[in-house]
């Protein structure tokens, strides 16, 4: 049982006759604690990410505004909430104004499934990974309906880039989940977490990998950041956006990145589970490594062009992909649960001789891809 | 309680059905079919079909309404939004028709209602009954060999040479 569910029959039995308001405070109450969390987090996120990609590219980054440049972010968002909404005459009015809503809420609504602690879930489903799924592939919707209601070229590059990259990426996605789901032998998010007494990540380190590198597709993030290539189609699908719809976007683009570093922590990291700290402790350093190793591909990796983006895809990460469910399929069925650290070994055998196979196969001298 | 939701998001449907058909912009017009898709999802939600709810949204919004942007979006002059076409009138007689029979039919059956309460892990019953013992595992495979067809027959026909 939840801590929203007990919450919600603790108000049942002091507030008899009044069943509707039983139902509605407990939702209100973890929804407001829930846009609390990813608010605080957004703004930390921004923070360490500009701090760190200040180190990387051996700088230092924003630091004059308060101790270390906490503030920055703050004043970043002030400076971007005042300023003047500019919608373009020709474009679609109505769809300009909606797009960011549409990319903002399904953010704000995987964040139901997240688990920050063994009953401190908003909603346990027992369909919870396929829900986080579904609901990330609306924010596609809304990425389309901005492209098209900017009435702007390159806006409309943009969104069809977001097509081909997310309809690629998510199949390579969805099979390394699938291999998640075969070893903990449930879809809900909950017991995922309760069956990882070894952390996922040492035995399937291929499907790790996959997931990663899709999940950084999915985020529009370096080096898949094609549909905001700054220098060829200015900014993308938010070219036309100002103002309080421009904020709107940036909070989404980061709630996403802090939305899917929670789900890696909680579907290959082991989730809240770790010694000594509580455990939404625990989930928030492992989503901050992640983000971190997410900031390090961005300082570090050049970005692709749309044909080795789809050539990699396709080619490499697909294909890897079904070995490695097949192979996870035969393990969970075969080999006794006692062996857990032979299948980890195999699997990472398995993954490194994958991983040298296929980087053979691209051979990205010379600014072609050859496969 | 659940009334009243199904209520709202039957009226949310209807409404959004139609704006589908009758809008000029026919952006707009997908658009009002993701807002269809996923009151549909809301309406399984209440008949406690979870995974239906998820999977509709991401075979429908997820999937089938992008196919409709991308094709709504590679379509030349489709700015000038939906020409109006002759046959509006003909149109309405046989929606009208076909609604009418469908209302008719959905009144006059004597539908079968269990008195189970529902299961609560769907997935486990869903999965049993499609890769099961006596469930459906023929069709299900058969179907996947079908879309890898169909998938095969569209990448013969677009293909250059």
């Amino acid at each position: 049982m939840t801590l929203l569910e007990q919450f919600r029959l603790w108000l049942a039995t002091i507030l008899p006759g009044w069943e509707w308001l039983a139902y509605v405070v407990p939702a209100i109450v973890g929804i407001v604690v829930i846009l609390g969390f990813v608010l605080t987090m957004v703004i930390v996120f921004i923070w360490y990410e500009r701090r760190l990609l200040g180190r990387f590219q051996i700088r230092l980054g924003p630091n004059r505004l308060g101790p270390e440049g906490v503030f920055q972010p703050i004043a970043t968002a002030v400076k971007i909430l005042l300023k003047e909404d500019v919608v373009p005459e020709k474009g679609d009015k109505v769809l300009h104004w909606l797009a960011p809503v549409i990319v903002f809420v399904p953010v704000l609504m995987i964040f139901a499934v997240v688990p920050f602690g063994e009953r401190a879930i908003l909603a346990d489903l027992n369909v919870g990974i396929v829900y986080v799924v579904a609901i990330s592939s609306i924010s596609v919707v809304g990425i389309y309906a901005a492209g098209w209601a900017s009435n702007n070229k390159y806006a409309l590059i943009s969104a069809l880039r977001t097509v081909a990259q997310m309809v690629s990426y998510e199949l390579p996605l969805i099979l390394a989940i699938v291999g998640v789901v075969l070893m903990a032998g449930s879809l809900s998010m909950t017991q995922i977490v309760a069956s990882q007494d070894i952390p996922f990540f040492i035995l399937q380190p291929l499907g790790f990998v996959i997931f990663f590198l899709g999940t950084l597709a999915e985020l529009n993030r370096c080096p898949f950041d094609l549909l905001e290539a700054d220098s060829e189609i200015v900014a993308g699908y938010h070219i036309e956006y100002s103002g309080m719809k421009f904020a709107m976007f940036y909070l989404g683009e980061y709630g996403h990145a802090l939305a899917y570093s929670c789900i890696i922590a909680t579907l290959f990291l082991g989730g809240w589970q770790g010694p000594l700290l509580p455990p939404i402790m625990w989930l928030v350093i492992k989503a901050l490594v992640v983000f971190s190793t997410i900031v390090w591909i961005r300082g570090t990796l050049p970005r692709l062009r749309v044909d080795q983006l789809m050539a990699f895809a396709w080619k490499g990460l697909l294909p890897m992909a079904i070995i490695n469910l097949f192979m996870i399929a035969a393990e969970v069925l075969w080999l006794p649960e006692t062996m857990l650290w032979i299948m980890g070994a195999v699997n990472l055998i398995l993954a490194a001789g994958l991983i040298l196979m296929w980087s053979k196969l691209f051979t990205l001298g010379g600014g072609r891809v050859e496969v | 309680m659940f009334d009243i939701i199904f209520w709202v998001l039957a009226a949310v449907a209807v409404g959004a059905a139609l704006a589908v058909v009758l809008l000029r912009d026919i952006f707009r017009a997908a658009l009002s079919l993701v807002l269809l898709f996923l009151t549909v999802a809301g309406i399984y939600v209440t008949l406690y079909a979870d995974f239906l709810a998820v999977v509709q949204v991401l075979i429908y919004v997820g999937a089938i309404s992008i196919l409709i942007i991308v094709a709504i979006m590679l379509t030349r002059e489709v700015w000038h939004g939906n020409p109006p076409g002759r046959l509006r009138i003909p149109a309405l007689i046989v929606c009208l028709l076909l609604a009418v029979t469908l209302i008719f039919t959905v009144m006059s059956t004597q539908w079968l209602v269990s008195g189970e309460s529902p299961k609560t892990p769907t997935t486990m019953a869903i999965g049993e009954g499609l890769f099961g013992r006596g469930g459906f595992l023929l069709p299900v495979e058969i179907t996947a060999v079908l879309l890898l067809a169909a998938v095969l027959g569209a990448i013969v026909l677009i293909r250059e040479k």
